[in-house]
């Protein structure tokens, strides 16, 4: 893998410190082990903090491998936003309500090659109350071309409160960041079925 | 007030830079002797604690070289920390984010510029007064009247112990005690130094003695424990009453006064974290929890301590 330029570096070194000022996050590998293999990292999802919670959770080395899936609206908005998805997340963009669901589900199979992974968030939206909604099918379709994929589901947990859908300041509370045991679909699964056991995995990380 | 002009502060350090070597001597030895699982278990607890506090003496003293205001934001910092843990654990709802906000980005701050400005008028009366009226205020623009009492009182309360009465450790600073001013980190160091020796002897006593269990609160705490630790601390503090502008009676009567306070702070948080169900409200320490966890006696003590000083040593 190429070696990202000083520039980036130092950008990313300021915003997984700053992350973690605000949001005090703490990551917890309860199921499984930090690890180069190729996975895609599905959460919770409750605020605009939740993604760079997750990627400063990572060791610095894996960070670089490991890209988000986003909207390409929100990340092609202003010059910060460009700057920092073109340099340094390296995000799949995808355009909402745009492309049919096949031609984001080629794209998302694009950007992970093979050797990156994906952060992503399976709700869709972000939560307000910080309920988990129902999946949506692209994790199961994920597992399905890509059985060699590690699926871990992380729980995120108090970004509701510190960073709340429709706030713009920070309230810096604790935070933490949980990683389960990974997954993947079973033979003869259904997707309902499977999208509903990922989502319950996430959820069972609460209590532990 | 320089560290290096005050001899009897610096005796003060070099009695602490002693007990810690003593600590970690006693915990070397006690890892080399320990045996079974929990024996080794206890052991690996002490000598983290043991290091923690060799981190946060070094802060301390630190602080203390560089000056006045440095103390006075590395106790800001505290309180930020605190604030924070205690805030996480407890319930608000999203109506409460824009008050909290405040909370942690302007009243705690404007607490400690009026510390470090010297304004006790209203150091001393701006969080019970006006904050404590801003609070249910704000919270009330926002229309959601669910728990509306319980989630002000929260807030107030968290405000109150994390902020105010920690804010009055670092106000012992400015005490302008006649013969006695610029010497203010001296009380400050009295009061830690009887404050924590009091915790840690209370824990040794405790595991050494130990029998008759106070409280179902707290698992670890004996009377046993508490007696021969308040003794200890006390006789620490009485001992060192020549740094302080208490003769050694009074140095006594003043440690008692931090010892029980710090024993009833103790308890208090941890009725609350009962109350929460958690054992420590963070992990910031090693081997200590939180920094809420370290400090939950000093906000009891600190205050009460300054109000005597105050009232009974200034003219």
């Amino acid at each position: 893998m190429v070696k990202p330029p000083l520039s980036a570096r130092l950008t990313a070194a300021l915003l997984v410190g700053l992350t973690k000022l605000i949001s005090g996050a703490q990551a917890r590998w309860q199921g499984c082990e930090p690890s180069p293999r190729q996975r895609v990292y599905f959460a919770n999802h409750s605020s605009h903090l939740d993604f760079t919670v997750l990627w400063s959770s990572l060791p610095p080395e894996l960070r670089w491998r490991t890209r988000p899936v986003a909207a390409k609206d929100y990340w092609l908005a202003g010059p910060l936003r460009r700057y920092l998805a073109q340099s340094v997340f390296r995000p799949i963009l995808i355009e909402r309500g745009g492309p049919s669901a096949r031609e984001a589900f080629e794209q998302i199979l694009d950007g992970l090659g093979t050797e990156q992974s994906l952060i992503l968030f399976p709700e869709g939206t972000r939560s307000l109350d910080g309920a988990v909604a129902p999946f949506k099918s692209g994790l199961y379709r994920l597992s399905r071309s890509r059985p060699d994929l590690e699926l871990v589901p992380v729980l995120l947990e108090n970004l509701n409160r510190i960073l709340p859908k429709g706030e713009t300041l920070p309230v810096p509370l604790l935070s933490s960041a949980t990683f389960g045991a990974p997954l993947a679909a079973a033979p003869g699964e259904t997707k309902a079925a499977f999208l509903e056991r990922a989502r319950q995995a996430v959820l069972n990380l609460r209590q532990a | 007030m320089r560290l290096m002009n005050d001899p009897p502060l610096l005796w003060l350090f070099a009695g602490i830079l002693g007990l810690l070597l003593l600590a970690s001597l006693a915990g070397w030895i006690m890892h080399r002797a320990a045996k079974t699982p929990q024996g080794r278990a206890t052991v690996d607890n002490f000598n983290a604690r043991t290091r923690a506090w060799w981190w946060m003496v070094a802060i301390f003293a630190v602080a203390s070289l560089l000056g006045r205001m440095v103390t006075v934001a590395f106790f800001g910092l505290i309180s930020f920390l605190a604030l924070r843990e205690f805030i996480t654990l407890t319930p608000t709802r999203p109506a409460d984010h824009r008050t909290l906000f405040w909370l942690f980005f302007v009243i705690l701050p404007y607490q400690y510029v009026l510390l470090a400005l010297d304004m006790y008028g209203f150091f001393i009366m701006f969080i019970p007064v006006y904050a404590f009226l801003f609070i249910p205020a704000r919270s009330s623009l926002q229309a959601d009247p669910e728990n509306f009492l319980q989630r002000t009182a929260v807030m107030q309360w968290g405000l109150m112990i994390c902020v105010y009465c920690i804010s009055h450790a670092g106000a012992l600073l400015f005490l302008p005690i006649p013969g006695f001013e610029d010497k203010g980190a001296r009380l400050l160091l009295f009061l830690l130094l009887v404050d924590q020796l009091s915790d840690v002897f209370q824990y040794v006593w405790g595991k050494l003695l130990g029998r008759r269990r106070i409280s179902a609160l707290s698992p670890n705490k004996t009377w046993e424990g508490l007696i021969l630790g308040g003794a200890t601390a006390v006789g620490v503090g009485a001992g060192i009453w020549w740094a302080t502008p208490f003769t050694p009676w009074q140095a006594a009567g003043m440690s008692l006064v931090i010892v029980v306070m710090g024993f009833l702070g103790g308890q208090t948080m941890s009725a609350i974290k009962r109350d929460r169900g958690v054992k420590d409200y963070g992990s910031i320490l090693p081997g200590h929890g939180g920094v809420l966890d370290r400090v939950d006696s000093v906000c009891f003590a600190a205050p009460v301590f300054y109000h005597l000083t105050r009232y009974f040593f200034l003219p």
